[in-house]
């Protein structure tokens, strides 16, 4: 593994002033960096330690929302009683991710800045644009079954979004705390992550030297249900084939609210925000959630070996609805 | 504002062997430390392709005043006992516990965090220590698989495990152990064998060992 200067800051304004642009990488948990350092995909010159920075705490704020520490952990975010009791989504999907001791490590803000596991960017050699720019996807017309998108992919880049639980802050809704030598400023977290376009190698809206410092979810939506669905190889310790991350809220039988973000299919974790419109003022029926699970995958893109992502993911929709609408088994969060 | 504070994986707590707390000394070490090893390991253009050198089994532990250029003294307590190590920043804890301080019970498997061999505890917390860097674990307490045991006598998981035939050719079995104390004294983490089954996953038993592993598991719970 190639060497770099490391250097442990005690606060996010000398964390920042340490890391003074590329290329230079902030540790946390590590599970992504130095995976991907050992493989020589990332060559930080510079890694800049933050386990000392003040970030550990998860506050409910006046206003409703829940502001968590960037270096909370998987498993401690996980198993946070607020977390369990109002934001049960989040919960389940943090469990579905990884295994016991990478959650144990990795962080929030870490999760957030999780990187693709398509094969063709962690070999080192094959054409990838993401990891060099302009060399061309190996994965279109590649291997392109199991960690490969159908939604929000381009010609030069179809690897999917691996995070779990950015399918839920999905959902919820969030905000991405930064902070960068001029200040901090807040990232809607539908608007950080990038779809590839034609910049595969822009993966977020972060600037080279900013500090993911928190992140802030949104209220709860009174009285919902929600449920976290996760589809996979094998049944633990695996990426996602298809997940659906929804939350729903109804009046009767009739659904009031709805959202539904996706994993495994996108190119970022995906809002299908049009699917949402279609429960919401209808009966929350088998009927209903097919014509949204339609919807969501209306604008898909299949390639050789993916195509299966689309119905699966449609019923990973369907099935997650279902459960989040039955009472004996959605998860009551609020 | 209410507080809802977490205990926090990165603070110092018990670990589930019982040692004591951790005593602050990692930040001031550092900061005596930090500056000028920075400086050496910035010097010079060629840094990118500086890798590692094969670490000196002649001398695992540190060793003269100040540790050598490019490299960081770090002192950790493992299983019970404080080491010194002088270390460059791309050394990983797996490696220092294996090849510096000669404790081989903990293996190496893909060395990619996805099979879990490497497990160890750091601070009561398990983790794979081949996605750790050792500079990261100054003032920390370790524990592996050697800290088990209390003299001649096993601990429950490592009976347990004899007893129930858990391993066929055992290269997994320290990574598993470790998890698998960890996950025992995890009161978040349920109790039953669909529970234990999720919280071990991260630890891969290419024999297939898992019926007898989860029954060792099983047994040992009420008697760690």
């Amino acid at each position: 593994m190639r060497n770099f200067a490391y250097q442990r800051a005690e606060n996010v304004d000398s964390a920042v002033a340490a890391h003074g642009g590329a290329p230079a990488s902030f540790i946390a948990g590590g599970t992504t960096l130095l995976d991907l350092v050992k493989l020589d995909v990332m060559q930080p010159e510079r890694i800049v330690d933050i386990n000392d920075l003040p970030l550990y705490d998860v506050d409910e704020l006046d206003d409703g929302r829940l502001k968590i520490g960037a270096n909370v952990s998987n498993t401690d975010l996980a198993y946070h009683p607020y977390v369990q009791a109002h934001y049960r989504l989040l919960s389940q999907a943090l469990l579905a991710g990884a295994s016991t001791q990478l959650r144990n490590k990795a962080t929030t803000g870490g999760n957030v800045m999780q990187r693709v596991r398509c094969p063709y960017f962690r070999d080192g050699v094959s054409n990838c644009n993401k990891r060099e720019p302009g060399s061309g996807c190996a994965a279109i017309g590649g291997l392109n079954r199991s960690v490969h998108a159908v939604l929000g992919t381009s010609e030069h880049c179809i690897a999917s979004h691996p995070s779990d639980m950015c399918v839920a802050m999905a959902a919820i809704g969030a905000t991405v705390n930064v902070q960068g030598p001029d200040g901090s400023r807040e990232i809607d977290f539908l608007d950080f992550h990038l779809l590839p376009g034609d910049t595969p190698e822009k993966e977020h809206a972060l600037a080279q030297d900013e500090l993911i410092t928190h992140v802030t979810l949104d209220a709860p939506i009174d009285g919902n249900t929600s449920h976290y669905l996760k589809l996979r190889d094998r049944a633990s310790y695996q990426f996602a084939l298809a997940s659906s991350g929804v939350i729903v809220a109804t009046e009767g039988n009739t659904v009031r609210d709805a959202r539904i973000a996706l994993g495994g299919v996108g190119t970022k974790p995906w809002r299908a925000r049009e699917a949402e419109q279609a429960l919401v003022g209808q009966p929350a029926t088998k009927a209903t959630f097919e014509t949204a699970a339609r919807i969501a995958f209306k604008d898909a893109k299949t390639y050789e070996h993916n195509a299966f992502k689309v119905p699966l993911g449609q019923q990973a929709i369907v099935r997650s609805l279902t459960t989040a609408t039955t009472a004996k088994h959605g998860s009551q969060t609020a | 504002m209410a507080q809802h504070s977490n205990p926090p994986t990165k603070q110092r707590k018990n670990t589930a062997t019982g040692h004591a707390q951790y005593s602050e000394s990692r930040r001031r070490f550092i900061k005596s430390v930090g500056v000028s090893s920075l400086a050496a390991a910035t010097t010079g253009s060629g840094l990118g392709a500086a890798w590692a050198e094969s670490p000196s089994r002649e001398t695992p532990e540190a060793s003269g005043d100040e540790p050598s250029d490019g490299q960081t003294r770090i002192t950790f307590k493992i299983n019970g006992r404080e080491r010194q190590l002088d270390v460059a920043p791309n050394v990983i804890l797996l490696d220092a516990i294996r090849d510096r301080l000669q404790l081989t019970g903990t293996k190496k498997g893909c060395d990619h965090g996805q099979c879990g061999a490497c497990t160890v505890h750091v601070n009561g917390t398990s983790i794979n220590s081949c996605l750790s860097l050792a500079v990261m674990h100054d003032g920390d307490e370790i524990t592996t698989v050697e800290g088990l045991a209390d003299g001649d006598t096993l601990h429950p998981i490592q009976q347990a495990f004899l007893e129930e035939d858990a391993y066929q050719c055992g290269y997994c079995t320290s990574g598993q152990m470790m998890s698998a104390t960890a996950v025992l004294a995890d009161s978040r983490i349920g109790s039953s064998d669909a529970d234990v089954r999720e919280a071990m996953s991260g630890n891969i038993c290419r024999c297939g060992a898992y019926k007898n592993i989860l029954a060792a598991i099983q047994s040992t719970r009420g008697n760690v």
